[in-house]
Parts: C-alpha cells; sequence; structure tokens
C-alpha cells in the first residue's frame, strides 16, 4: 500500500469504502462531478452517493434520464474539456449500450488526438452475482472490455483495496472502469486507513504466502479463495493466494514470482471460463513460466451460460463455493 | 423568418435573397466566400490526389460550402467549441483551420494533428477549439453536450458549444440521448443538422417518417430552427442567433440547414448505383458556391477582377501546401504505440 | 372521467357490461397479487417482488383492445396487469415470483419477466427499451407477411423514453408505417428520477409529431379511456394506417420494488396526495353507480380475487424448483460447448 498518511483507521464494507472516496474526491476537487441514474435524490441505488446531493448540489450530482451511451459520452466530453467526471452504470449489465462510447470512444480518445485530448474518466459499475440478480442483475463483464487498448480495469475485494485504487482511479489520467463486486458491497468488512492514500493500478497483492500452489482471484472470488486456502491449510496443505486487484494493467512479476516457487497456478474467476481473464493469464505464464510448472495450469471459472438463472438452485450451480474451491486446490497439489 | 410556437422557420424563399447582410461586414462576407471557395478547392485536390494514387482516401462537402462557412463565421473563435463531423472541412477552415493542416492530414503525415492516425479531416485542435473526433456516427454529440456541461457547471457565460452532423446521424440512439440531456439541463449548445438528404445510398425518406429534423425539437422542448442551407448568410444569421442564445444561459437549439451531398459519399463510393444523375444536376442549381459568388459581384463586393484574384490567389495556396504537405515524413513506426496511455501502454506490468 | 354520473350515462366506447366486469376483475387482481408479491417478500419467502399499483386501470383497459391469438404483446416488467389482461393465469404470475421449474422461463429470469408464445407474449430482459427494437421487428414481420387485422402493442415507462433505443424503435416503425403501438406508461417516476429530470418539457406524445406517427395522451386512470385511446391506434396500425405513440398518466403508488423505500426522494404526502385518483376503487364506484354490478356483486368478486390468488400461491409454492442441470439447457440449438472436439 502506498502512501498512507495517517496509521489510524477505520472498519468500513465496501459500500462504505467507495462512499467515504467518492466523498473526498468530491470535497477536494471541485472538477469532480458524479453522474448516472438515481445518484441524486435517491443516492444511488446501494446509497452510496446518499446526501452528497444535499451537500454538492443537483449541478454535481447529476441524475440523468435512462440513457447509457450518453451517461459515458456525456462523461467524455466533460473530461474532454477539463471536468474530472465519475460515471456510473447502476448495474454492470446495464453497460452495453455504452459499450461504444467506452470501448470505442473513451479508450480512443488520447490516442487519436495524438495526445491532445484525453479522456481521465472513471466509469464505476455494480458487478457479479450471487445476489439473486438473475439475468440482468449478476453480470461480469471484465473479460468484454480488458480486450480494449486505452482502458484501464480494476475490480478490488477489500475496502481499504477500494479506497487506495478509486483514489488512483480518479487521479489517474486516462479512462478506468471501476468494477465493485455487489456481493462484497455489505459482506466484506475491513479497516480502511483514514487520510488520503492511492495503491498503483497494476499491482497484485499476496494475501497469503504459500508453497504448493499459486490460486490468483479477484473480486468477491478473492474471499472465497482465502476461505479455501485457510481449510487447506488446516491439513497442511500450503496455498498462496494472490489478489489481482487490477485487471488492465495486470501484475505480471508478483504472477511469475509466485509460480516459480509454488510451481503449480489455479486461476479462479467468477466470469464466464471461455475467453475469461484465466485465459490470458493461463497463455501469459505459459509463454513466460511453461518450465516452472509441475502441473498444468488449472482454471475454476464461470460456467459457460449466461450469469445467472434466477431461482436458488440455479445460481448455485453458477457460482463456486468456497468447498468447490477447495476441492480444486486440492487435487492441483496433489497432481 | 416565420415563427411557429417554439419553431422559427426561414423559407427557401427567392424573394428573400433580396439581400439581408445580417449585420456581416464586406470583409466578413469576403472571408465567408473565401472558406467556401478554399473548402472546394481543397476538396478537389483530395479527389485528385486520390486518383493520382497519392493518397487512399478523400471526402468531400460540394454543396455543404455555405452552411459550413456561415457557421464558422458566427462561430467566436478562442471561446466557442466546435464538435464537428467527418464533412466539416469547411467549418474547421472557416475557424483557423489553415490549407497545409489540411494536406497533412490528406496525406497522414507525422506532422498531422492526428499524427496520421485518423482518416482525413478528423482534426482535434485545442487552439482552435475543435474537439477530437472519430468516424462513428453520433458518437461525438454526447462529447459535445459534456463539453457545454463543463462550460454551464463552470459558469462560463460568453462559450457556447456548436456540434453538427448530417441527417442519418438524427436516427442514431446517441442523438436521441444527446439532445434530450441538453435541453433537461438547458445546456449552452448548439445542434447543427447538416441535412444533404443523403446518408451514403439512404435517402432521408428512408431515414426517418417525416422529413423535416427541425420538427422533432419540440419534443425535447428546445427551439428548432430550419434555414436554408445553400444560403450563408442565412446560416450565419441561424446560427448565430442560436449561439447567442447559448452563450447568454438561453438554453440548446436544434438548427436544421437543408443542403445537398453534390459528389459521392466519399472516394470509396459511386452514388450512380443508387440515384440518378438527373436529380444530382437538378440540385446543382442551388449550387451555393455560384449563388454567393454572384451576390458579391451583384452587391460591387467584388469585381470580376477581384474574384479572379481571389480565385488564384486559393489556387497557389492550395498548390503550395500540397508541395509542403507531400515532403514532410510519415510518422516513424514506433509511434504505433504513443499515447494509448499516458505513461507506458504494456496491459502487463511488471519488472522486466 | 368520460363519465357523466348525474345524467346517469356512461361513455362505454363500445364495452358490454361484461368487458367492463372483465376490467374490474383483473384489476382487482393485479393488486392482489402485487400485494402477495410484497407480503411473500416480507415473509422471506421471496427474494424479490415488484408491483404496479397505479397503472391497474391503464393495464386493463389496454388489455381489453389488445385482439388475444392475434396481436403480439412487448410488455416491460410492470405489466403484470396487462399480461394477465391478455391470458397469463394468477398461477403463471406465481410460479414466475417463486422461481418455480414450471415457471414459462424455468425460474431464470426475475418475477414479472413472463414470456408465452401461445397467448403473444414476447421474451423480454430488465434491460430497459432493449424490448423495443424486438417489438419493431415483429411488427415488421407482420407488415412483410401483410398479415392485414394483426398489430405490436409495445410498452414501456417514462424514465425508458430517454434510451437511444426508444428513438431507433420509434423512428424505424414510422419510416416503415409499421403495425406498432407505442404505449407509455407515464407513472411519472423512474426509481428516484422524476419525470423532469428525464425530459424537458413534460408531454412524451409530442414527441410523435418529429417521427411523423399520430401521437395522443390520455387518462391512465379510467380504464375506459385508456381502452379506447389504445383501441383507436391498435385499429390504426391493424388497418395499415402506420404506428402511433400514445401516452398514459398513471403514477406508481409503491416504492419502486421491494429493493427500493421511495422515502428517500419523495413524500409521503405526495403519495397520498395522488392516492385519490386510485383506479381501483374509482372503477368499482362507477360500475356499481352506473348498474353494472351491484355493492354486493364487487364484494364477491374481491373475495373471488382473493380465492383465485391464494389457490395459486399455494399451487405454485408446492412446485420444485429447477434442477442445478437445468442452468445448462436451452443457450443454444442442441450441444452448447464452446470447445468443439
Ligand atoms: C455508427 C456508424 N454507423 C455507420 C457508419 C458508416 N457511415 C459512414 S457515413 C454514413 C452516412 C452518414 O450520413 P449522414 O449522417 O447523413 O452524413 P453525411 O455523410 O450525409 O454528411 C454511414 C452510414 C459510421 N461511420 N458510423
Ligand atoms: C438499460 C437499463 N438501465 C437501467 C436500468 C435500471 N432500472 C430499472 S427500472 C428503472 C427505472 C425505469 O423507469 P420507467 O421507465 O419510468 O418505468 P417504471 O419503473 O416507472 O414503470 C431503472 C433505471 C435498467 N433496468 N436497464
Ligand atoms: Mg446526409
Ligand atoms: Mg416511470
Amino acid at each position: 500500500m502506498a502512501v498512507v498518511s495517517n496509521t489510524s483507521s477505520t472498519v468500513m464494507n465496501n459500500v462504505e469504502a467507495v462512499r467515504a472516496t467518492l466523498y473526498e474526491a468530491m470535497r477536494n476537487d471541485d472538477r469532480t462531478v458524479i453522474l448516472g441514474e438515481d445518484v441524486g435524490a435517491r443516492g444511488n441505488v446501494f446509497l452510496i452517493t446518499k446526501d452528497f446531493i444535499k451537500e454538492f448540489g443537483p449541478e454535481r450530482v447529476i441524475d440523468t434520464p435512462i440513457a447509457e451511451a450518453s451517461i459515458v459520452g456525456i462523461a467524455v466530453g466533460m473530461a474532454m474539456e477539463g471536468l474530472r467526471p465519475i460515471a456510473e452504470i447502476q448495474f454492470a449489465d446495464f453497460i452495453y449500450p455504452s459499450f461504444n462510447q467506452i470501448v470505442g470512444e473513451a479508450a480512443k480518445t488520447r490516442y487519436r488526438s495524438n495526445g491532445e485530448y484525453t479522456c481521465p474518466l472513471v466509469i464505476r459499475a455494480p458487478y457479479g452475482g450471487g445476489v439473486r440478480g438473475a439475468l440482468s442483475h449478476s453480470v461480469s463483464v471484465e473479460a468484454l472490455f480488458y480486450h480494449v487498448p486505452g482502458l484501464k480495469i480494476v475490480a478490488p475485494s477489500f475496502p481499504a483495496d477500494v479506497k487506495g485504487l478509486l483514489n488512483a482511479a480518479i487521479d489517474d489520467p486516462d479512462p478506468v472502469l471501476f468494477l465493485e463486486h455487489k456481493k462484497t458491497y455489505r459482506l466484506i468488512k475491513g479497516e480502511v486507513p483514514d487520510g488520503h492514500y492511492t495503491i498503483p493500478l497494476g499491482k497484485a497483492n499476496v494475501l497469503k504466502e504459500g508453497t504448493q500452489l499459486t490460486a490468483v482471484s479477484y473480486g468477491l472470488y478473492v474471499h472465497w479463495a482465502l476461505e479455501a486456502a485457510a481449510q487447506l491449510q488446516e491439513s497442511g496443505l500450503s496455498v498462496e493466494v494472490i489478489d489481482l486487484r487490477s485487471i488492465r494493467p495486470m501484475d505480471k512479476t508478483t504472477i511469475l514470482r509466485s509460480v516459480e516457487k509454488t510451481r503449480k497456478l489455479l486461476i479462479i474467476h467468477e466470469d464466464n471460463k471461455f475467453g475469461g481473464v484465466g485465459a490470458e493469464i493461463s497463455a501469459m505464464v505459459a509463454e513466460e513460466a511453461l518450465f516452472h510448472l509441475d502441473a498444468p495450469i488449472r482454471r475454476l471459472a464461470g460456467p459457460d451460460v449466461p450469469p445467472m438463472g434466477y431461482a436458488l438452485p440455479l445460481e448455485e450451480e453458477f457460482m463456486s463455493s468456497p468447498a468447490e474451491m477447495a476441492q480444486a486446490m486440492r487435487e492441483l497439489v496433489e497432481f | 423568418m416565420r415563427v411557429v410556437g417554439l419553431v422559427a422557420v426561414q423559407h427557401r424563399d427567392p424573394s428573400a435573397s433580396s439581400f439581408g447582410r445580417h449585420g456581416l461586414s464586406d470583409q466578413q462576407l469576403l472571408a465567408i466566400f473565401r472558406t467556401m471557395l478554399m473548402h472546394r478547392t481543397l476538396e478537389n485536390r483530395g479527389f485528385q490526389l486520390n486518383r493520382q494514387g497519392k493518397i487512399p482516401f478523400a471526402s468531400a462537402g460540394e454543396g455543404h460550402e455555405a452552411v459550413q462557412a456561415g457557421a464558422a463565421m458566427a462561430f467566436a473563435r478562442g471561446k466557442d467549441i466546435l464538435v464537428p463531423y467527418y464533412r466539416d472541412l469547411g467549418l474547421d477552415l472557416g475557424i483557423g483551420l489553415t490549407p497545409y493542416e489540411v494536406l497533412l492530414s490528406l496525406f497522414a503525415r507525422a506532422a498531422d494533428h492526428s499524427a496520421g492516425r485518423q482518416f482525413p479531416h478528423h482534426y482535434a485542435s485545442r487552439r482552435l477549439g475543435v474537439q477530437t473526433i472519430s468516424s462513428v456516427i453520433a458518437a461525438q454529440l454526447p462529447h459535445a453536450v459534456g463539453a457545454a456541461y463543463a462550460l454551464h457547471y463552470r459558469g462560463e457565460r460568453g462559450r457556447a458549444v456548436l456540434t453538427t452532423f448530417g441527417d442519418g446521424a438524427t436516427s442514431e440512439g446517441e442523438w436521441h440521448e444527446s439532445v434530450n440531456f441538453a435541453a433537461v439541463h438547458r445546456l449552452p449548445i448548439i445542434f447543427l443538422c447538416e441535412n444533404n438528404e443523403w446518408a451514403i445510398s439512404t435517402p432521408l425518406a428512408k431515414q426517418m417518417g417525416q422529413p423535416d429534423v427541425y420538427k422533432r425539437a419540440e419534443g425535447y422542448g428546445l427551439p428548432g430552427v430550419v434555414v436554408d442551407g445553400m444560403d450563408a448568410i442565412a446560416c450565419y444569421a441561424a446560427v448565430k442567433e442560436a449561439l447567442e442564445r447559448a452563450r447568454s444561459g438561453g438554453g440548446p437549439t436544434l438548427v436544421e440547414a437543408k443542403c445537398y451531398r453534390f459528389l459521392a459519399h466519399t472516394t470509396d463510393d459511386d452514388d450512380r448505383t443508387y440515384r440518378s444523375r438527373e436529380e444530382v444536376e437538378a440540385r446543382r442549381k442551388d449550387d451555393p458556391v455560384p449563388r454567393f459568388e454572384r451576390l458579391l459581384l451583384d452587391e460591387s463586393i467584388l469585381t470580376e477582377e477581384g474574384m479572379e484574384a481571389l480565385k488564384r490567389s486559393i489556387r497557389e495556396e492550395v498548390d503550395e501546401a500540397t508541395d509542403r504537405a507531400e515532403v514532410m515524413a510519415y510518422a516513424p513506426a514506433e509511434d504505433l504505440y504513443r499515447d494509448v496511455y499516458a505513461d507506458g501502454w504494456q496491459p502487463w506490468r511488471g519488472e522486466e | 372521467m368520460s363519465t357523466d354520473t348525474k345524467a346517469g350515462t356512461l361513455e362505454r366506447h363500445g364495452l358490454n357490461d361484461d368487458q367492463l366486469r372483465a376490467m374490474l376483475r383483473n384489476m382487482l387482481l393485479q393488486r392482489q397479487l402485487d400485494n402477495r408479491g410484497f407480503q411473500l417478500n416480507r415473509q422471506g419467502k421471496v427474494p424479490f417482488a415488484l408491483g404496479s399499483e397505479g397503472h391497474e386501470a391503464l393495464q386493463a383497459g389496454a388489455a381489453m383492445a389488445f385482439d388475444r391469438g392475434k396481436d403480439i404483446l412487448a410488455p416491460y416488467y410492470r405489466d403484470l396487469g396487462l399480461c394477465l389482461g391478455i391470458g397469463l393465469t394468477p398461477y403463471e404470475i406465481m410460479l414466475s415470483i417463486f422461481a418455480r421449474e414450471s415457471d414459462h422461463n424455468g425460474g431464470r429470469q426475475f418475477p414479472n419477466h413472463y414470456s408465452s408464445k401461445a397467448i403473444g407474449l414476447m421474451s423480454f430482459s430488465s434491460v430497459l427499451a432493449a424490448h423495443l427494437p424486438h417489438a419493431v421487428g415483429a411488427a415488421y414481420a407482420i407488415a412483410y407477411r401483410e398479415q392485414a387485422g394483426r398489430a405490436v402493442l409495445a410498452t414501456c415507462g417514462d424514465g425508458t423514453t430517454s434510451e437511444g433505443e426508444w428513438h431507433e424503435s420509434m423512428n424505424f416503425a414510422a419510416i416503415h408505417k409499421l403495425p406498432f403501438v407505442m404505449l407509455v406508461e407515464n407513472n411519472e417516476w423512474a426509481i428516484s428520477t422524476p419525470l423532469s429530470r428525464q425530459m424537458a418539457q413534460p408531454e412524451i406524445w409530442k414527441r410523435a409529431a418529429g417521427y411523423g406517427m399520430p401521437g395522443r395522451r390520455f387518462n391512465g386512470f379510467d380504464p375506459i379511456e385508456t381502452y379506447a385511446a389504445v383501441k383507436e391506434a391498435m385499429d390504426r396500425a391493424r388497418s395499415g394506417g402506420g404506428p402511433s405513440l400514445i401516452e398514459g398518466i398513471c403514477y406508481r403508488y409503491l416504492a419502486h420494488s421491494t429493493d427500493d423505500n421511495d422515502l428517500t426522494y419523495r413524500t409521503r404526502e405526495e403519495v397520498l396526495e395522488r392516492r385519490k385518483q386510485d383506479p381501483v376503487p374509482a372503477f368499482e364506484a362507477v360500475l356499481v353507480e352506473h348498474g353494472v354490478m351491484t355493492p354486493q356483486e364487487v364484494d364477491a368478486m374481491r373475495k373471488d380475487v382473493l380465492r383465485e390468488t391464494n389457490e395459486a400461491t399455494d399451487a405454485a409454492e408446492a412446485q420444485p424448483y429447477p434442477k442445478p442441470a437445468d442452468l445448462y439447457t436451452n443457450l443454444y440449438e442442441g450441444a452448447w460447448q464452446p470447445w468443439q472436439s
């Protein structure tokens, strides 16, 4: 964690961490505006920006019409003209109408103007399943976007990382897609250092050291993976757990260093397996560290169906559990 | 001008061409004409260079000269922001882009604004106040609205955004979302539609269920204005009035200029496959360039000799710009990797 | 209301007593089923419910103008009453709320996201306006096959009119003069966003002229007036007269869904004030006043609706969930593996 200016801390959940960070950003820089559906009077559907409108006014906390393409597109124009917009997509499932503005416009602004215009923009989107959100409130979108040069993608799992990475995203001179896992919103609590600090994008975090297997994950599943690794520890098996935190850029050094030590790699993510983030990590490790491996790389990821059916058994079938993760870890350690 | 509710209608009435200057000085009228001529000459040069195999692509706005030169005259340089589309060479020229910069763009040279990355005529210039655009239809409109929001938010009275698009662009969802948002927040922005009746091969009748873009304004709650897009002075007046309203806090306006696309969509298009020569010939009678030329001569703003001299100077300037730009270097191959992000561009981070 | 009670005449727009009673029954059933959903949510039996209180008259009237077996409905999530009105049963509604295996979509979708090919009810997602291009496509298919006498009725909320896809759909329908009716249920709210933040002028129907189609606004608290407005537009569409944009005024009495607390953005007073317009007691009173029903008959109807709702609840609750293996069916026709070998 970089530049912690204060050693005191406060316990928060992820909603509170996003909220506190946005609040500071609004307080510290009047170029910052928040725009999205229901961010004002209601204070966002998860109450993340509750009462912001009272303090900062409707000019800075903009309740937009229901029109995602323009929510992102207007933010792009604001960014080009000197504001620091934070756009919100109410649920990541509704980001598709803005696909062109993110992929075709925001990500290419700097490049196509040869650096004359830039697009310092944060797009926040709650994502992920396990919340009985059915087929339109459960999706993970990172694989759809991590292919895109010009874009950065962050998906933190802990409140302290939420704050440090969101601060970094807000300071970043380029567009950042900031993904917040809905299930972690209130479930995950943790110490958050007081005061302003940032965590650089592209730095993974080794959450638990281990010697027999590297488990790489991000988002909600980091927490399940830690739980699974702890279970294995009880039977004497040692798993190293890495939280990627950033998906683009991605931390090669930390992954390779770990894999070279443990000689085995398990990649765990909720997003669909085929063409998912795990595919890129597998390819990178195969290219760079194949001869360090003692077992085939393994991926535990969402099945190849749309995320995710509403009825409880369907959702449970889609999601991986700590027990399944422990099983996969054990099999790979014992390979 | 006829006012119908919120909608001010300017008819293409020949008798109205009894010359109203709308406050334009002789100097300004000449500047407008010069932009129109330069616009046409540069575009012919683009087509020529393409036929000679020197450049892969060119497009043209023949038929759009009047609306663009008129609108450019209403634009306040150093204050207003222009968010144009790919057919707006005349607008860009009118607000200060040089013929040399145009040729750098056609030749895709390193010294071009995008360093040869973009198609021709996709200029971005902080100096001129022109925002960067892509070729994606209507994608620039939310950016224009965002820029207008920035002006509005910072309380920068006296500034406004002029954004332009074709008739085809009005069918895009982003067009709707942009006009709606600007209306809700009464932003300082002008939506100028250059309705040339064609979107590549798609005629207006297949683009919308009724032919008047400005009639959409009422549904969004902003003023709608229609103007003869072949009449540079009328276009100037309509855009100026709208810009002034915007600059003084009066909110957005939708302006529709009725013009025509005389040439094929681009050098890659053959318009004989979808429209008749007779149609194009008939519309040539409206050609805004000779029309304005006639006006300047009739009103003795320019003599025949002065006209000849002007045309000659423009030809010379274009020739000179062509020669200068052609000898400039392409960007080096390493340039491909610059400016993806502010810092290095590697998706993988690590100590190598 | 178009009822002249003093003169004792009721403008029926051709509706007979049976049809008037059917509309009331639909409205009562809507409210009962809505309440049941909220109740089950509070009891912890279902994770989510969403009500359409305030939309009952609009939906009952519109459903009456729908030609079953011919027309196609492309609704949105707040259209319980419309779906009931065109033939969905309370049992099917409860299967959806409970996400049971025998639900139309096998418990995959959120409640109120019905689909039933048999009654012309198109499948839709929760993504606002995404169904409108589908509806226009369906109308194109009807026009292409020259099936006179058929039309597509599509609905959405006021907030949804801001989406790009709304505009694109309207425009295409107008260009091709498709048998398409866009019915906007304007309840003045989109979750917490009031209409004034959604658009600069408050009359959605006025957008019609810009597309080159007829537009009209009507009182959606009155099922008869709604019926007349929807029927006029549907008849025009069915007979080759092209699309229409019609806007029904209603109100959303409840929070957006069980996940929303509307007191964070609007006052109790506002809602209570608008309750005075509640279309359900109002229509009961109209039918009694005009002698279409006696108060006793209304009472009996309410009891019957409650009985039907109870039976549907019990029957649906007793049904099994889908099986985990059901997660993998119907992604493609046939095998679904992305790697083929
Ligand atoms: C989103 C998008 N769709 C399609 C195209 C391809 N395209 C380029 S120009 C054009 C026609 C545009 O017509 P109009 O808006 O009337 O402008 P005009 O070229 O007539 O000035 C099309 C379809 C594009 N560039 N972007
Ligand atoms: C594309 C998209 N964006 C956002 C949402 C989240 N959302 C669900 S309902 C709703 C409000 C819709 O308002 P309106 O269209 O007026 O319908 P109402 O709920 O009032 O009937 C929003 C923003 C969504 N479902 N889809
Ligand atoms: Mg055109
Ligand atoms: Mg609504």
